[in-house]
């Protein structure tokens, strides 16, 4: 048994020695790697939210970025800007209900995409093409022949306008991610529904639709990210009222009133709970 | 066994405790052909299977078999022909529409569902109320033995457990059929002995009819009232175990279920209750008449006799009154603990397999010695040649 253990040792300690050398300096090298990504990446957003703090002097309440002291006034004030306060909430409005509708379609889509082959669904290629197209083409593209069509057909510019834009760049977004869930999907539990009675409604509701609700709710997240944070677009086919992005970008002309960073401080948090939440939702579920 | 050369009748009544030939017909498939991109999977089946019998389909990979399970559970239309189940034609209607019910190869258990929801499914879509649900439930659980996992999800079990779940979840609904493909597939080879065991059990006590598809020809002799070889998706024999087995009705059936020695020969004038053929050497066996296939127009045939139905005696004995006689030589003896196992060039020039069990009393002949074979005229068969391609062989060779 001893003499087991002692070959054992020894056969396992000589070929470690190199790779104990490449842990060494994975052990320095990775961690401050990872360390400058973190910084590259947050620091901006960290130079944001403390510069929501920040205090105004002078009579205009706008941005500087030389430190006047601590205060909590822009936090009290939120609500003070009414341009900026509208905006929000329509950018709000607008993000849910265009992730709504583009999540719905775009579910729908992959799951025709995954279903059919072409000989049964004629233009399959043509969409998956469109598809592609849609998440590469330049966002300037499309938004600008957006604004032509609109002005084109006398559409006036609005809600509505937003909502078609903005559902239409999130949609591909979503199928992608649905339908990468879906090929995975091991269709003889629907034939297995079948087989006990579930018609196919019954079998989309109790059994195919939560399966793939992570990948749904994962490009439904996507869509709702997308819309928030869409800029271009939104400039081309905004009406009189601005969603947050494009009232943003206006006031630079001017100069930011310090609720724009206390909105933006809101809007990273609410994500970093996301974040948060979906990795101790896959942490319990393995 | 008996000295009866009406063996055909005598194996069908030794069976007639499991044949149910009387029953009500469950499911009846009539010329049912089923093509995919231009190539028959199943070519014009016509087959019965009888209320509360184990049927199985048997037969080699690519054969048809679990297109042809599907199209009985309503996952897949024929091109043409008819299904009827209890009478009722359900050819083209869905499988959420049909009282049978099917356990899939790789079980399907819903994977985000526990135990006791998987088995409940079919139920709740029936609209029983939940004291009913659980009931039943709880009692079929009990049945495949399985009382105390409701609340396991499907992939906290082992492979044995996730047949047994998909089994209730399938039994639970009382089907008037239920449909088994490769059940036993994925579990290891103790397993499914036992498993074979359990299902046999659970299917004479809840008395419902199953159509079970396999390969392995073990498994379907095992466990079957009555059985299909199926070889290109067609039926080439069907009846009891021990029918297709002891008389088999092509060269196919004859290989693939167990071992069979064929020798070729061309049939002469019959003679009252046997016909007579003549090998190429010139040897003559005969063959009970009503075991010799119709010959289109030909006369060549194969004459059969399982191994182990051959005794093996030094050149010279006495060939007894009631059997055919060959003469030959072993190559090769093996003895295997159970028994020897020769293999002997006959003097017609086919090698034949002969198995003979250890009981201890005679001794081996050996390699190079002369021998005589003889076996009981009743134990002797007669097929068809086999024509067309004989690409299927490979794959079914004796497990
Ligand atoms: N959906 C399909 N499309 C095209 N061909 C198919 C399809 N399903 C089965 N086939 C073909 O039909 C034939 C019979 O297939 P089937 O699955 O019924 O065989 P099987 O007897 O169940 O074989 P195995 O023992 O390997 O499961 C095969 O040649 C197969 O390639
Ligand atoms: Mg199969």
């Amino acid at each position: 048994m001893s003499v087991q253990d002692r070959t054992d040792t020894a056969a396992t300690s000589r070929p470690e020695r190199p790779a104990r050398r490449r842990r060494k300096l994975g052990r320095f090298v990775l961690p401050t790697y990872s360390w400058l990504v973190i910084a590259y990446l947050v620091f901006p957003i960290a130079l944001m939210i403390i510069y929501s703090f920040n205090r105004v002097v002078g009579g205009l309440q706008q941005v500087s970025f030389s430190w006047n002291g601590f205060t909590t006034q822009w936090y009290r004030q939120w609500s003070n800007v009414p341009g900026l306060t509208s905006s929000f909430w329509l950018s709000i409005r607008l993000a849910l209900v265009s992730t709504l509708i583009a999540t719905v379609l775009g579910t729908l889509l992959a799951i025709a995409l995954v279903r059919y082959r072409s000989n049964k669904f004629r233009g399959k290629v043509a969409v998956e093409q469109v598809l592609f197209l849609n998440i590469a083409a330049p966002e300037i593209v499309m938004g600008a022949s957006l604004l032509g069509l609109f002005v084109t057909f006398n559409v006036a510019r609005g809600f509505l306008t937003l909502v078609l834009a903005h559902v239409m760049f999130s949609i591909a977004y979503v199928t992608v991610t649905v339908r990468a869930r879906l090929s995975g999907f091991d269709r003889s539990l629907e034939e297995a529904a079948y087989d006990l009675g579930a018609n196919p409604l019954t079998t989309f509701r109790l059994v195919t639709l939560p399966l793939i609700m992570p990948g749904v709710l994962a490009g439904a997240l996507m869509a709702f990210a997308l819309s928030i944070d869409d800029f271009v677009t939104s400039n081309f086919v905004s009406g009189t009222a601005p969603p947050f992005p494009v009232w943003v970008y206006g006031a630079t002309r001017v100069g930011i009133p310090p609720q724009v960073f206390v909105f933006g401080t809101f809007i990273f948090m609410v994500g970093i709970a996301f974040a948060v939440m979906s990795i101790v939702l896959s942490r319990k579920k393995s | 066994m008996g000295g009866s050369l009406d063996t055909t009748d005598e194996s069908r009544s030794t069976a007639g405790a499991t044949t149910r030939s009387d029953h009500p017909v469950v499911v009846c498939l009539e010329d049912v052909t089923k093509i995919f991109e231009d190539a028959p999977a199943v070519d014009d089946l016509n087959l019965e299977i009888y209320d509360g019998e184990f049927f199985s389909l048997l037969g080699p990979s690519g054969c048809g078999k679990t297109t042809t399970l599907r199209m009985i559970g309503g996952f897949e239309e024929p091109t043409s022909g008819r299904i009827l189940l209890g009478g009722r034609e359900v050819t083209y209607l869905a499988p959420y529409h049909r009282d049978v019910n099917t356990v899939f190869q790789s079980y399907a258990l819903f994977p985000h569902l526990n135990v006791f929801d998987n088995v409940a499914f079919g139920l709740r879509r029936k609209k029983l109320t939940k004291v009913e649900v659980a009931r039943r439930v709880g009692s079929i659980l009990e049945i495949v033995d399985l009382p105390h996992y409701e609340k396991r999800k499907a992939s906290q079990l082992s492979g044995g457990q996730q047949q047994r779940v998909a089994l209730a979840r399938a039994l639970v609904n009382e089907p008037t059929l239920l449909l088994l493909d490769e059940p036993m597939s994925a579990l290891d080879a103790k397993l499914r002995r036992q498993m074979q065991i359990e299902l046999k059990r659970i299917q004479s006590q809840v008395g419902i009819t199953f159509l079970y598809v396999t390969h392995d020809q073990e498994e379907a002799m095992t466990m079957s009232d009555r059985l299909a070889v199926m070889r290109s998706g067609k039926i080439e024999g069907i009846g009891s175990p021990r029918d297709v087995y002891d008389s088999p009705s092509t060269e196919f059936v004859a290989t693939f279920l167990g071992a069979s020695n064929l020798l070729a020969g061309t049939l002469e004038a019959a003679s009252g209750a046997l016909s007579s053929v003549t090998l190429t050497d010139g040897t003559s066996l005969s063959v009970p008449h009503e075991r010799v296939p119709a010959l289109a127009g030909s006369t060549t045939l194969k004459v059969g006799v399982r191994p182990e139905k051959i005794s093996i005696g030094v050149a010279g004995t006495s060939v007894p009154a009631g059997h055919n006689a060959l003469r030959g030589r072993v190559r090769v003896s093996t003895f295997t603990g159970v028994g020897n196992q020769y293999l002997v060039d006959s003097v017609s020039g086919t090698e034949l397999t002969v198995y003979a069990q250890n009981i201890g009393q005679e001794l081996a002949p050996r390699s190079g010695d002369e021998v005589v074979l003889t076996w009981p005229i009743e134990h002797t068969f007669a097929v068809v040649p086999m024509t067309g391609s004989n690409d299927e062989e490979s794959t079914n060779d004796e497990e």
